[in-house]
């Protein structure tokens, strides 16, 4: 199936001189979930701009469902919604004509059982009649999703949706953006709440300083990055390892001396638990308790942006 | 490529709302203001200047004051109009959306150009309550009348576009606009003038649209009216030229 968006060596140097992005290429699956991570300033929002047209590349090509982004603008952005960042809505207006007027933009015809599918979907139902500035951040946010959705888009950007919305809000809109996903929906999202990319994207990309570094099925990225610890409770404290043990380069014992921490690859031929547990038994050590600790997107993420270096995980490019 | 209809409806509709929802400083405000201009210049100084070209001067000031309202009126409301949207960040919405440049211009100029015929007409209907008014050439009234509020609000546009804080917003209507304006023939015609400033006032655009204007009246003007009628479709060319260039380039739209 061909790539519902194909970004092909984009570019983009601001007047400034500032390059926010270095020849980004990237293909987002249809019907897929791709969560984009990165620091502040790496490039996120610029990239999202640049597909929805609110920013003009410097070069590349982008298509979206197979229009070209600049020269069938039309037909590219008809299938786009944008939820941005910030909380940019029109003071003065109501729910209802905010959303409708989204619709109108959009080329549609007013569809009022539509819109009110849309609202009710978002707890705005009740607020269908007041003027936005008289509703909290939280309600604003859910406002601009209800706009972006109000013209049926195939692709919806979320633009950092979470940021600074309650828990209530939160699930909300992850259980939104599940059933968007079951409708055929793709789902394109930058977020700093990495625990949700885990949970809810299907693939991961991670930009740095305006290039792609990474981009990976979540699932594969934790499996081939994903580091996992074997956390063993002594029930004696030791002062020091016993020599019998340096053959394992992944253990370390605890400031307390009553811990012993072995780090592992899960992809490694051999984990050396096997003869680790053997090895420990041997040297007369006895074990209370264990436990493993995996590490989270998290942890691969500042470990990426950190090195900054391309690893062989898997550049999509 | 076929028109995104829809958005240009949705667009225009959006500012009729807010024209609306301002009612009281959108029509009351204009009207409250040439009722005073009709008390100051038209009875109280009128009742002691003689006829101007044959015509009561409380009469004759009336199309130069329709003038006046229609150009800032329509400079403030386009260049609010699209300001604004620039300011709060709701623009992103507009650049997003599968529209082209020409249907944004149609949706925000069309409002603007909407609003200030409507108040221009009733400035007129103002002015009738105090002075008698006969129209000589009411097609070429309504043509003047469209043509200026078009041309004033594609300018508006364009100062909408160009501005980048409230204070610039102000300062082209408050700095240029209004004393062309004044100095064009809005109270006065322009033989009553000195020479030297006759030939100044030549240069002042304003001049030829309150000329057309008046004619369209009273069969009279300060200049001829195809020269009126030339120079109002050489300015709203030019502004037209202008506004092309800035979505050609995106310039102030995007980054």
């Amino acid at each position: 199936m061909p790539p519902i968006i194909a970004i092909a060596n984009l570019s983009k140097v601001y007047a400034s001189g500032h390059q926010a992005l270095r020849d980004v290429n990237l293909e987002i699956a249809k019907g897929e979930i791709f969560a984009l991570l990165g620091p502040n300033g790496a490039g996120k929002s610029t990239l999202i701009n640049i597909v929805c047209g609110i920013v003009t590349p410097s070069a590349g090509t982008i298509r979206i469902d197979g229009h070209d982004a600049a020269k069938d603008y039309r037909a590219a952005r008809t299938a786009i919604g944008l939820v941005p960042q910030e909380l940019t809505t029109d003071a003065f207006e109501t729910v209802w004509a905010t959303t409708s007027f989204t619709r109108g933009l959009f080329g549609l015809k007013p569809d009022p059982a539509h819109i009110e599918r849309v609202l009710r979907d978002l707890s705005l139902w009740d607020k269908r009649d007041s003027r936005i500035m008289t509703l909290s951040g939280g309600m604003k946010r859910r406002v601009l999703i209800a706009k972006a959705l109000s013209h049926q888009p195939r692709i919806l950007f979320l633009d950092e949706p979470t940021a600074g919305v309650d828990v209530e809000l939160r699930q909300d809109m992850w259980r939104l953006v599940r059933s968007l996903r079951d409708q055929g929906v793709t789902i394109i999202l930058t977020t700093h709440y990495i625990e949700e990319a885990e949970e809810m994207a299907d693939r991961v990309g991670v930009i740095a300083k305006g290039e792609i570094i990474l981009v990976e099925e979540k699932a594969e990225l934790m499996r081939k990055l994903g580091k996992k610890q074997l956390i063993l409770q002594l029930q004696g404290p030791l002062t020091a390892l016993p020599a019998s043990l340096a053959a394992h380069p992944g253990l370390a014992l605890g400031a307390d001396g009553a811990e012993l921490t072995y780090t592992y690859d899960t992809q490694a031929a051999e984990t050396g638990i096997a003869t680790l547990l053997s090895d420990l038994a041997a040297a007369g050590l006895s074990v209370s308790d264990l436990s493993t600790r995996q590490s989270s997107l998290e942890d691969i993420f500042v470990d990426l942006v950190r090195t900054g270096a391309r690893t062989s995980a898997g550049i999509d490019a | 490529m076929t028109m995104n209809w829809p958005a240009v409806t949705a667009i225009y509709r959006f500012e009729m709302a807010r024209f609306w929802r301002t009612a009281l400083q959108s029509i009351v405000a204009p009207v409250i203001a040439t009722s005073l201009y009709f008390v100051v210049f038209g009875a109280a100084i009128g009742s002691r200047v003689t006829a101007v070209d044959g015509i009561a001067y409380g009469a004759f000031i009336v199309p130069g004051l329709i003038m006046l309202s229609l150009l800032t009126q329509s400079i403030a409301n386009a260049s609010f109009g699209i300001y604004f949207p620039r300011f709060a960040g709701t623009i992103y919405e507009i650049l997003s959306a599968p529209v082209s440049p020409f249907e944004i211009v149609l949706g925000y100029v069309g409002a603007a150009a909407s609003k200030s015929i409507l108040i221009g007409l009733i400035i007129l209907a103002t002015a009738t309550l105090f002075v008698p008014i006969h129209i000589e050439h009411p097609a070429m009234m309504v043509v003047f009348l469209l043509l200026t509020a078009v041309t004033f609000s594609l300018f508006g546009f364009l100062i909408g576009l160009w501005a980048d804080g409230f204070e610039k917003l102000q300062l082209v209507p408050l700095l240029v606009v209004t004393p062309l304006t004044f100095l064009g023939g809005s109270f006065y015609a322009i033989d009553m003038l000195p020479p030297f400033w006759r030939a100044v006032s030549l240069f002042n655009p304003v001049v030829y649209l309150i000329s057309g204007f008046r004619w369209s009246f009273f069969g009279k003007g300060d200049v001829a009216v195809e020269i009126s009628l030339g120079m109002t479709l050489l300015f709203l060319s030019a502004c037209l030229a202008a506004v092309t260039w800035i979505f050609r380039t995106g310039y102030r739209l995007k980054s």
